[in-house]
């Protein structure tokens, strides 16, 4: 690969109490973190959540209101983006329409008055595939071709950190899983710092080393995917990083690691070292393919926890099956089955238990909205609804 | 299978509804062209009538006398109408200059900069476009005669450029709304301080609305007859002025072929440009 010989040392990308007001509304909210040298970082959150505003800053097309911006020892905070170690890859492109694929490509190392641009150029087009294109000019191109340029133009330049602000938002769902692929090899390859931003969750867990959450300005948890997927802090995150059923329950006793806790009548354990708080009203969380769905009650064992229910739903998606259970509390809870066996399937209507290792279960603090960050559309209706009434 | 596709028995449509298809596919280009010819006749009159004989006393006729490529060949017959024609180029070129330069400028500062005022420019611009020119020639007269302004070629160049002004204020406002600021900060994410991105990126990509605002103003003052009449003053005479003036004693027909150069003229000009864009595109 030609950009990872060359370049020197790739530095750390540090924030510190990063704040960014509009007109009185706090875009970002004191956002301090350290992003590693060669690290794949996602910012992940809903619209509006200040992810895109975060990264512009570190771009340098914004300005933040307070805070700074360091690329290794060195504060870039009032510097203008083009003396920024920094390139972008922006959402929808921003190809320049008039220049052709290989004037794209080569803008910023004309601008910096590099050598060898040619043999820069037709290394970094081959290595996303466009070599024949390059006397095309970008309308001729498809979707994922423009991706490609986009990506290229950036990473010729070789930037101590490559920003991606929701760069696979306007493919479509094959060509995007295609390009999540793609992106994480070229950057594996080149080894630079790369910080995406998206508010696809599956998307930031397949790319990232590091998935940072991020709800109304502030980084909610942080962390390795799997990390964070298997252990959320909060409701917020539980429910925007992938789904979970969460249930209000109250802590009545301890038994050595694990805490006791009693929900509708149900007893259930939650160990200690996965709960945010030990005592009072929490909130039990668990994940819907932790969830084993059987016809009948179950007893709990020594590792399980159960609930019964009635099946309301029950939908066909290949390779698994989803179930809604209501409890007789009346909440609905979510179960995926895998399709092992072929023959016959739990119906709508059934009687069934749930049950699930009492290790996978985690508790959040007991004040929380187990709605926050439900991305369904449903429950934001009933939501909107109960609210107005 | 219990669904099973159905053999066509009879593939055509219904009659009233090929009828329609046809009249829709039919009827809407034979008055496009309709249309086209009512633009053209004008101009196809103007080229057949350059080649009109004159009168046996000289005199330009409205009316056809005979065939003769005789105006095409003594175009400066009479030596006014071709200083008439530079005068008027010379006016013509100073004022599109002028007036898309100071244009540009200021619809580059509406659409970028917001300052106080901006709405009420934006409003204002707009005035020369509507005034009527009859009124406008007039106050401008009172304007140059109260000031002292001696008439000649400085005001007519002063009132064309400010009325061409306008046109060109709108036509580069409406190119540069649709300029997507994201090529901008894309370029500057690139390296490229503020005046290599207005460089390279703003104005290639503007440049096509500049043209069009100077082709507009060229042809706007060119053409003019109200206002420079008015501002004129008696030393010269432009292109327009001189054949207002002939018409008295019958248009010659030289008027016929220099106003079917200036088509021809203009049809190279945007077919070379259509030409060249299809060439660098490829």
């Amino acid at each position: 690969m030609a950009s990872s010989s060359s370049s020197g040392k790739v530095e750390d990308l540090r924030l510190v109490n990063l704040v960014k007001d509009y007109s009185g509304v706090r875009a970002v909210d004191d956002i301090s973190l350290t992003i590693p040298a060669g690290s794949f970082f996602a910012l992940l959150g809903p619209s509006g959540c200040g992810k895109t505003t975060t990264l512009r800053i570190v771009a340098g097309l914004e300005d933040p209101t307070s805070g700074r911006v360091f690329i290794g020892e060195q504060d870039v905070t009032i510097k203008p983006p083009y003396q920024r170690p920094v390139n972008t890859v922006f959402q929808n492109y921003a190809l320049f329409p008039h220049l052709t694929i290989h004037d794209n490509v080569a803008f910023g190392l004309k601008r910096r008055g590099e050598k060898d641009i040619e043999t820069k150029v037709s290394d970094m087009l081959d290595l996303v595939e466009l070599s024949d294109l390059a006397r095309r000019k970008p309308a001729q191109l498809s979707g994922g071709q423009q991706q490609r340029v986009a990506v290229a133009r950036a990473l010729i330049n070789q930037p101590d950190v490559l920003l991606l602000d929701e760069p696979l938002g306007a493919l479509d769902l094959k060509l995007r899983r295609q390009m999540q692929i793609e992106l994480k090899r070229i950057q594996v390859d080149v080894g630079t710092t790369f910080v995406h931003v998206t508010h696809d969750q599956e998307e930031a867990m397949t790319m990232a080393d590091t998935v940072a959450v991020m709800n109304s300005g502030r980084i909610e948890q942080m962390g390795a995917p799997e990390e964070i997927y298997e252990l959320p802090k909060t409701a917020f995150v539980a429910n925007f990083l992938g789904q979970a059923n969460l249930m209000e329950a109250e802590v009545v006793d301890r038994d050595g690691a694990q805490l006791v806790v009693q929900a509708y009548g149900n007893k259930w354990a939650v160990p200690t070292a996965r709960a945010v708080q030990n005592e009072g009203q929490i909130i039990v969380g668990i994940r819907p393919e932790k969830l084993r769905i059987a016809l009948g009650a179950a007893s709990d064992t020594e590792a399980t926890n159960s609930i019964v229910g009635t099946v309301t739903d029950a939908s066909f998606v290949g390779v698994s099956t989803q179930y809604l259970v209501r409890t007789p509390w009346g909440q609905e809870l979510i179960a995926f089955e895998q399709n092992l066996a072929g023959g016959d399937r739990i119906r709508v209507g059934d009687e069934v238990s749930l049950t699930w290792e009492k290790s996978h279960s985690f508790g959040l603090a007991g004040h929380e909205n187990v709605d926050a960050g439900v991305m369904d559309l449903s429950g934001a209706i009933a939501e909107a609804v109960t609210e107005s009434s | 299978m219990a669904i099973a596709i159905e053999k066509a028995t009879d593939a055509r449509l219904p009659l009233h509804y090929r009828f329609t298809r046809y009249l829709r596919s039919h009827f809407i280009p034979a008055i496009g062209i309709l249309g086209l010819i009512y633009l053209f006749l004008p101009i196809a009159v103007v080229f057949a009538f350059s080649f009109n004989d004159r009168l046996p006393n000289g005199r330009g006729s409205v009316s056809w006398v005979g065939f003769s490529t005789d105006a095409w060949t003594n175009i400066c017959v009479d030596p006014n109408i071709c200083r008439a024609v530079g005068t008027s180029l010379q006016i013509g070129v100073l004022a599109t200059l002028a007036g898309t330069l100071l244009g540009t400028m200021i619809a580059f500062a509406l659409v970028r900069h917001r300052f106080r005022g901006r709405q009420s420019t934006n409003l204002t611009i707009f005035l020369p476009m509507a005034t009527p020119e009859v009124v406008m020639g007039s106050s401008l007269l009172a304007l140059f005669l109260n000031t002292r302004i001696p008439l000649g070629i400085v005001t007519v160049l002063i009132a064309h450029i400010m009325f061409t002004i306008s046109f060109v204020v709108v036509t580069v406002k409406a190119r540069l709304a649709v300029l997507d600021p994201r090529l901008e900060q894309a370029a500057m994410d690139l390296y490229a301080d503020e005046r290599q991105t207005f460089r390279y990126i703003t104005l290639p990509l503007v440049a096509p609305g500049i043209a069009a605002a100077a082709l507009l103003a060229f042809s706007l003052s060119f053409d003019d007859f109200i206002i420079t009449y008015f501002n004129k003053g008696p030393s010269i005479t432009t292109f327009p002025v001189y054949v207002w003036a002939s018409a008295a004693r019958g248009v010659p027909p030289q008027v016929n072929v220099i106003g079917s150069l200036m088509f021809f003229g203009a049809l190279a000009v945007v077919l070379l440009a259509q030409l060249a864009g299809k060439v660098k595109r490829r």
